[in-house]
């Protein structure tokens, strides 16, 4: 009470105490996290952050509108009725020139073949022959003056007369700085203007002067279209003469022009197929929900998202076996496991510790070797149908499908997982003082009763976190099912492997595992509403 | 594409030249990507031993991850830190690299070795040269191996594909890779569909139905293969009657261990193997994996490759020069598969067909397996 007239406790240095406290208090928390600083940079930087970028992968979908930017925003307009306009033809012209030259069209080809069956060959195809038909316009050009045909007339006239002097002193292999266009060109020739820079900056990614290399015929295009609608005479640069008769050419009846569709069409009539077009505009946005739908069996169309057909349903059949099994596999681990552990907590310490041995035994061999050798066991001329024909409780011609189906991974992952339910058990189990079951029994309990009301319930927690630990582990396990699950028993994870590693699918498999671990989440967060987690513990 | 494809000639030419008079302008250590088992052990024998010898001071890295070649070099890529120097991949994986940036191309003539006669790299090799990246090894085949104890009495050892799909004739389980490739073709051909319409049937969802419709006949009888030495060890232990499985891995079954397996060489599915340099090394590790590429697939060097593995040299230039086995001192050329008696009717892997089918065709079929 007398503190309250004499105000707020003061320390030794006179600050009042509650401030003097939490300093020292932040103090000694900054230490500690201090201490704790490697650990976690270690754990953020090559463990969350991949798995981020990883579990990113799953929406991010840029490489449709980055190698196709021109045309995925003329595609914008198209309502997906009919053959896209010339326009959007020619904006795939021009952009897919661009790709094949820096060889990404096929990059984008196998990525919408995810989506569209025949997508990778018709790229391919068609990045091969567009150069084909650039040449039009060059030949002509070539007519009125062949230094069209040339590198340095092209850089004269486009580029900043002081960015290429500095560029004429560099070296080979020497990109030199970042290009720049004349002064005046932008409004006098926009789209060659354009085109060029497309070509220099590509160029100068690899390392190449543009001064030094030849245009890209996607240029000569550009100009031949900006010389049929700019008028050029008011130009007074290097080669003024040339672009001049140049423009007299094109605004001439006898200049042959380029017809867009019509050239995609020859060169591959899939160019005139509206699905095509529909998938590209589909995949055009920079995230898509389309790996989540694929992996719920589902997919993107115009219409929204629709079911797959039925046949070629199976992320959902595998998800609730994946769930199912691994249910199968815990509650086999727990009947198994209890009284193993009793007894590594119950026996005098000698055969105790031969006992953990025995268990810890198979955790030091190979994973790949444990699970052969079921392989060896199960299989049908192996050792556990041959003792059975031996025994005649099997018929030679009829032995049991042990292996290559759910029986097999479940009897596997059972036995590999084990020690995972065993050990957090055994921890719990050894804290339990036995002389709870000796009251028990003294105050008149039967040994059943004596277990169950008394021993039982205090080793729940060691129940808990075995379970939780199998689970989470049988739930994404993929090399065991792989090798002896057969078709039947193989879980979502050997999907999850076969995109990541093998059909180069990432996103997809990003989306899988985004899945998994959402599943994961939800069962850990019920466990802990229906059991609690407090309730669980790893030992003492 | 032409000026550009002229300067990385001559770039490289340069490369090529300035390292071979230079000599120290190469790296002096490689890391070569292979499959692991015996395979690896005849790249070894065959062409590291050798090249190591001559180059003094060079040394060689194997790493047995051609099965994740692709995933692993694009990761490789990703993050800028590309540590293989050779890889070994199938054709099918290396247009795979090429079309996503991640192999060099190569121009075989300029790169490779002539044939001793004369003829260019690209001749020699011819069609095998299936993408700018690919420089071709082996041809290897898919086919099946059977036991000849469990033939039934009285009947015919199999010889056509169609027995595959015969369980009344040839009771007992079959082993098939777990993957559409090779077994939809194998069992259009059997239902009925000529050899020359196989790929037009299956671009169609009906044709597509129907493989799976006749492989459905054996369904049941069917362990699914996923590693290459899963059918050798069924084989091996009577747990099947045939299976598919690589050539080379009935070879050894049945030369090497002596067990009572017959090959059955009637429509085997010929594929290539070779070797890719990964893109965007420095110039001294590329010159090193250009001068052991070029070392690696010159005529002899193919040639005694198949001392050890019973693989066809993909040169033509080679085969005259095929001799017998290592250890076993058997003649190797009726081993191979491209053995005029073996190769009476044959299928090559269809690379442009699967390129675009593959996922499509995959998720049915994977869908298929799951019901």
């Amino acid at each position: 009470m007398t503190d309250k007239s004499s105000g707020p406790m003061l320390a030794a240095d006179g600050t009042p105490l509650k401030r003097s406290l939490s300093r020292a208090l932040r103090m000694q928390k900054v230490r500690a996290l201090l201490l704790i600083a490697p650990l976690l940079l270690f754990v953020v930087l090559t463990f969350l952050a991949p798995i981020a970028d990883m579990l990113f992968r799953s929406v991010e979908n840029q490489i449709v509108s980055e190698t196709l930017p021109k045309a995925t925003l003329e595609l914008a307009d198209w309502d997906g009725d009919g053959l896209p306009s010339d326009a959007v033809y020619e904006a795939t012209f021009f952009d897919l020139f661009a790709a094949a030259e820096r060889k990404l069209h096929t990059r984008l080809g196998t990525r919408l073949n995810y989506e569209e069956t025949g997508m990778s060959s018709l790229f391919r195809r068609t990045g091969r022959k567009l150069d084909d038909f650039g040449d039009v316009y060059l030949d002509q050009f070539k007519k009125v003056d062949r230094a069209w045909s040339k590198a340095a007339p092209w850089a004269e006239m486009m580029s900043d007369p002081d960015w290429l002097a500095g560029q004429e002193a560099l070296g080979r292999g020497d990109a030199g700085p970042p290009f720049v266009l004349r002064a005046g060109m932008e409004t006098l020739l926009p789209r060659t203007s354009d085109a060029y820079q497309t070509f220099a900056r590509a160029m100068q990614e690899e390392d190449d002067n543009p001064a030094d290399e030849k245009p890209w015929a996607t240029v000569h295009i550009a100009l031949a279209e900006d010389l049929a609608t700019q008028d050029v005479s008011t130009y007074t640069g290097p080669g003024k003469d040339r672009l001049q008769a140049t423009a007299a050419l094109v605004g001439s009846a006898d200049f042959e022009t380029l017809d867009y569709t019509a050239m995609f069409l020859d060169i591959n009539d899939n160019w005139g197929d509206t699905d095509v077009w529909r998938t590209i505009k589909l995949y055009s946005p920079a995230y898509t929900s389309g790996y989540f739908l694929n992996a719920v069996d589902m997919q993107l169309t115009p219409d929204g998202p629709e079911w797959r057909d039925e046949r070629e349903q199976i992320y959902g059949l595998l998800f609730k076996r994946t769930l199912y099994m691994s249910l199968v596999i815990t509650l086999s681990c727990i009947m198994l496991g209890y009284p193993v552990a009793w007894l590594l907590a119950n026996l005098p310490t000698r055969q105790s510790n031969l006992l953990m041995i025995l268990v810890l035994l198979p955790f030091w061999t190979s994973l790949l070797v444990r699970t052969s050798a079921w392989k060896v066991m199960l299989q049908q001329q192996g050792v556990v149908n041959d003792v059975l024909v031996w025994l005649s409780i099997v018929p030679d011609d009829a032995r049991l499908a042990l292996i290559n189906n759910q029986t097999g991974t479940i009897i596997a992952m059972t036995h590999i997982l084990l020690p995972f339910m065993i050990l957090p058990m055994y921890s719990v189990m050894q804290t339990i003082p036995p002389t709870y079951l000796r009251a028990a029994k003294s105050l008149g309990a039967t040994n059943w009763t004596a277990f169950w009301r008394v021993y039982f319930p205090q080793s729940v927690p060691g129940i808990g976190a075995g379970s939780i630990l199998v689970f989470i582990l049988a739930i994404g396990y993929y090399i065991t099912p792989a090798i002896v699950g057969g078709t039947s028993g193989t879980f979502i994870s050997n999907r999850i492997a076969y995109h990541i590693s093998s059909s180069g699918n990432w996103g997809l498999g990003a989306a899988l595992g985004a899945l998994l671990l959402a599943a994961v989440l939800i069962l850990y967060w019920a466990y802990d509403r229906i059991v609690g987690i407090d309730n669980v513990k790893l030992g003492g | 594409m032409k000026l550009t494809k002229t300067l990385l000639a001559s770039t490289a030419l340069t490369v090529v030249a300035g390292a071979a008079m230079a000599g120290g302008h190469m790296s002096d250590s490689m890391t070569l990507v292979s499959w692991g088992g015996a395979y690896q052990a005849s790249q070894d024998n065959a062409y590291v031993v050798p090249y190591v010898a001559m180059n003094e001071g060079v040394s060689a890295t194997w790493d047995e991850s051609s099965a994740e070649a692709v995933a692993k070099l694009r990761a490789m890529n990703e993050a800028g830190n590309v540590t293989w120097d050779v890889v070994d991949v199938v054709a099918a994986d290396a247009i795979r690299l090429c079309d996503e940036g991640l192999a060099l191309e190569i121009d075989h003539d300029e790169q490779l070795a002539d044939a001793p006669d004369g003829t260019s790299a690209s001749d020699d090799f011819g069609d095998l040269i299936v993408s700018d990246c690919f420089i071709p090894q082996i041809v290897y085949s898919t086919t099946f191996g059977y036991r000849t104890d469990l033939v039934p009495e009285g009947v015919a050892p199999p010889s056509e594909i169609c027995s595959v799909f015969d369980l009344e004739t040839y009771p007992g389980k079959r082993s098939l890779e777990r993957r559409p490739i090779n077994n939809m073709e194998w069992a259009l051909l059997c239902d009925g569909v000529a050899k020359d319409d196989v790929y037009d049937v299956l671009e169609t969802d009906e044709g597509q139905d129907q493989a799976l419709a006749k492989l459905g006949t054996i369904k049941d009888s069917v362990i699914w293969w996923s590693a290459g030495a899963d059918t050798p060890q069924l084989l091996a232990d009577g747990e099947i009657f045939m299976g598919s499985t690589y050539n080379g891995r009935l070879f050894s079954v049945i030369e090497e261990q002596n067990q009572p397996v017959a090959i059955m060489w009637d429509a085997q599915v010929f594929d290539l193997d070779g070797w890719i340099v990964p893109a965007g090394l420095s110039d001294e590790r590329e010159a090193r994996a250009l001068d052991f590429v070029s070392f690696a697939t010159d005529t002899q060097r193919l040639a005694d490759q198949a001392k050890y593995i019973s693989y066809g040299p993909a040169r033509l230039s080679s085969a005259p020069l095929v001799s017998t086995h290592a250890t076993l001192g058997i003649e190797m050329a009726p081993h191979m598969p491209t053995d005029p008696a073996n190769a009476k009717n044959t299928f090559l892997y269809n690379y442009e067909f699967w390129a675009d089918y593959r996922d499509d065709i995959d998720a049915k079929f994977q869908a298929w397996l799951a019901q």
